[in-house]
């Protein structure tokens, strides 16, 4: 090991560790998408539910509040942007690597997939010693990402736009473009309905999203959080 | 009943004179939103088309429509049906009665093929060859199916006729259909409401009567004039609800001050309707005006989407009185605490397990199996 070029000026020094391979996997269009996505999300979710279920009633003269209208421009906003960068984020698995394109489609047909797929399974039921190393999602991630992340937000997106162009008019762009959302369900408020409970698949999306990527950051042989910000996923191994 | 009399020979004939007739014209051509040639245009058609004969069939109902429809005050129904249009048949207020007004329905289908319109208020119901709507002493069914197939167009009207309504609420044991379901093979305007406001109503009829065309429809079949827009769009309460201000329970200060209705469950936010712009009972009120949200009644399917008295549907999949927040709240506590109890078997697992210490086994072997 050449300590010598590590320049350690403190009298602490750390367990000693191996050299470690790193890839680098998340480019810096899904990395800002994902972070941008993120914080949509968050107004979305916090907006949405107040749609549903507003703050307690104001008094006084309606003229000197606005609080559903910024509550909505707030779903609106956001959701607007998350569509486009949801967009760009689609735009990008044509031009980027081979982990961008993870997103939009699973390889159902290969026996590897289901493999790795029954693995991870295991090693979430504690069933197996360790994880396999994946250089993008593993099987597990993957099929939750394509199934309810990416179905889920284009779900999302078009009965959300489909709601948004009854106030824009139905001779609005957002009718044409997703009017067909009330060919599938007549009644407007099944629709509101739907999207409610896609608020609400998402939001447990999140939750396990977030802890899995935490327990795996801490339990994996690989680098989980770290890399969606540098976009470098670190292999943990003695051997290299 | 001949056809190939005028609404202006009609009218003149009962002694209206030009003026009011030119009246007449100006007021329902701003009523339907027509330019400035509008009313020229109406004068025209009224006195040289030829009265449009209608056919009005009544299926599973409760008559509420015909009930509304004889409210109509602009324009007056008794223009309507003694003037505008050849009302031939309708079992309901007709003079005729028995054979004699059977009759009536071969002569039409006959006489006039292809150029009559057929108003249906009610559905007909499927289940049991359709044996749960006896008209005439057949199933209504094969009566509509039979009357649609010479007709030029199809009005639907009311809810049962558009969308089914309570009949075919679920379970909807007779299986009552709507007609866009059982015709298919013609027009088909929808008028949905329960009943559908008279006004409309009549609209829909003078409109096909001026200008001998249907009225421009939105993708659901209804009248683009009449339907295009939701009653939260229109509705008096609006600054209320983008303020916040919101009636929290049916007797508190806020519903006397009017404040909006929307956490009472009013519907107005998902129904097309023009009932917060032309009101009812000649303008007098519509149900929100009158302190009550509104339950939707002219959307599909509106009594499954209840409560009428909740912001949010009941979802009958997820078992007795649940909605989308109590779902999604029963499955969030559920993974929460899956969360909770994974990261704890994790962490036990984890004791005494020493830091630095190979987390796999040889992993160049190991990598070629994932990515």
């Amino acid at each position: 090991m050449d300590y010598a070029k590590i320049a350690d000026i403190s009298e602490l020094k750390g367990q000693a560790v191996v050299a470690r391979r790193t890839v680098y996997v998340y480019q810096a269009p899904v990395r800002i998408w994902h972070w941008v996505n993120a914080a949509c999300m968050t107004v979305l979710f916090i907006s949405g539910y107040l749609i549903a279920t507003p703050p307690g009633s104001l008094g006084g003269e309606a003229s000197a509040h606005f609080q559903m209208g910024y509550i909505r421009f707030a779903h609106f906003a956001a959701g607007q942007t998350m569509a486009v960068f949801f967009l760009m984020r689609f735009i990008w698995t044509f031009v980027g690597n081979a982990a961008s394109k993870q997103l939009f489609w699973v390889p159902l047909w290969k026996k590897n997939f289901w493999d790795g797929l029954l693995n991870e399974a295991k090693w979430y039921a504690f069933m197996v010693k360790y994880p396999r190393q994946y250089v993008g999602h593993n099987p597990l991630a993957h099929m939750m990402m394509f199934f309810v992340f990416t179905l889920g937000t284009v779900f999302m997106i078009c009965t959300g736009f489909a709601m948004y162009s009854e106030g824009a008019g139905q001779d609005s762009l957002w009718a044409k473009a997703f009017g067909w959302v009330f060919s599938i369900f007549p009644n407007s408020q099944d629709v509101h309905t739907y999207h409610h409970l896609g608020l609400w698949v998402l939001c447990l999306f999140a939750a396990v999203h977030v802890y899995a990527a935490v327990r795996e950051d801490i339990m994996s042989r690989q680098s989980m959080i770290s890399s969606m910000i540098s976009g470098e996923r670190q292999f943990r191994d003695d051997k290299v | 009943m001949s056809a190939t009399e005028t609404f202006y020979d009609v009218i003149r004939r009962q002694g209206i004179t030009r003026r009011n007739f030119t009246k007449f014209c100006s007021l329902t051509a701003a009523s339907m939103g027509l330019g400035a040639t509008g009313a020229s245009q109406v004068a025209q058609a009224l006195e040289t088309n030829p009265r449009v004969p209608v056919i009005w069939m009544h299926g599973l109902e409760c008559t509420c429509c015909s009930e509304s429809f004889i409210r109509s005050a602009h324009p007056l129904v008794k223009d309507v049906v003694l003037s505008m249009i050849s009302l031939d048949y309708d079992d309901t207020i007709m003079a005729a009665a028995g054979h004699q007004a059977e009759a009536i329905l071969q002569e039409t289908r006959e006489k006039y093929k292809g150029k009559y319109i057929l108003a249906v208020e009610g559905n007909p119901p499927l289940n049991e060859d359709g044996m749960f709507c006896i008209d005439g002493g057949r199933p209504f069914v094969e009566r509509l199916k039979e009357m649609a197939a010479d007709s030029m167009a199809v009005i639907a009207w009311g809810a049962c006729a558009s969308w089914g309504c309570v009949q075919a609420a679920k379970p909807n044991p007779t299986q009552a259909t709507p007609i866009d379901k059982v015709i298919t093979d013609k027009p088909i305007i929808k008028v949905p409401g329960c009943p559908p406001i008279a006004e409309v109503m009549t609209g829909v009829i003078t409109f096909i009567n001026t200008f001998g065309k249907l009225p421009a429809l939105d993708r659901q079949g209804r009248p683009l004039m009449f339907y295009s827009q939701r009653i939260h769009d229109k509705c008096y309460r609006r600054p209320h609800f983008d303020a916040g201000q919101f009636v929290e329970e049916w007797d508190d200060e806020n519903a006397k001050k009017g404040f909006c209705l929307y956490k009472m469950g009013c519907k107005g936010p998902t129904t097309y309707n023009a009932c917060s712009t032309v009101r009812w009972n000649d303008g007098v009120s519509f149900p929100i005006q009158s302190g009550h949200g509104c339950i939707g009644c002219s959307e599909d399917g509106f009594w499954d989407k209840g409560p009428f008295y909740e912001r949010l549907s009941t979802i009958h999949q997820f078992g007795i009185e649940a909605n989308a927040d109590k779902v999604g709240l029963v499955a969030t506590a559920g993974v929460a605490a899956g969360i909770a109890v994974h990261a704890a078997v994790t962490a036990a697992g984890r004791i005494g397990v020493k830091h630095g210490k190979a987390p796999g086994p040889d992993a160049s072997q190991d990598l070629s199996q994932g990515r």
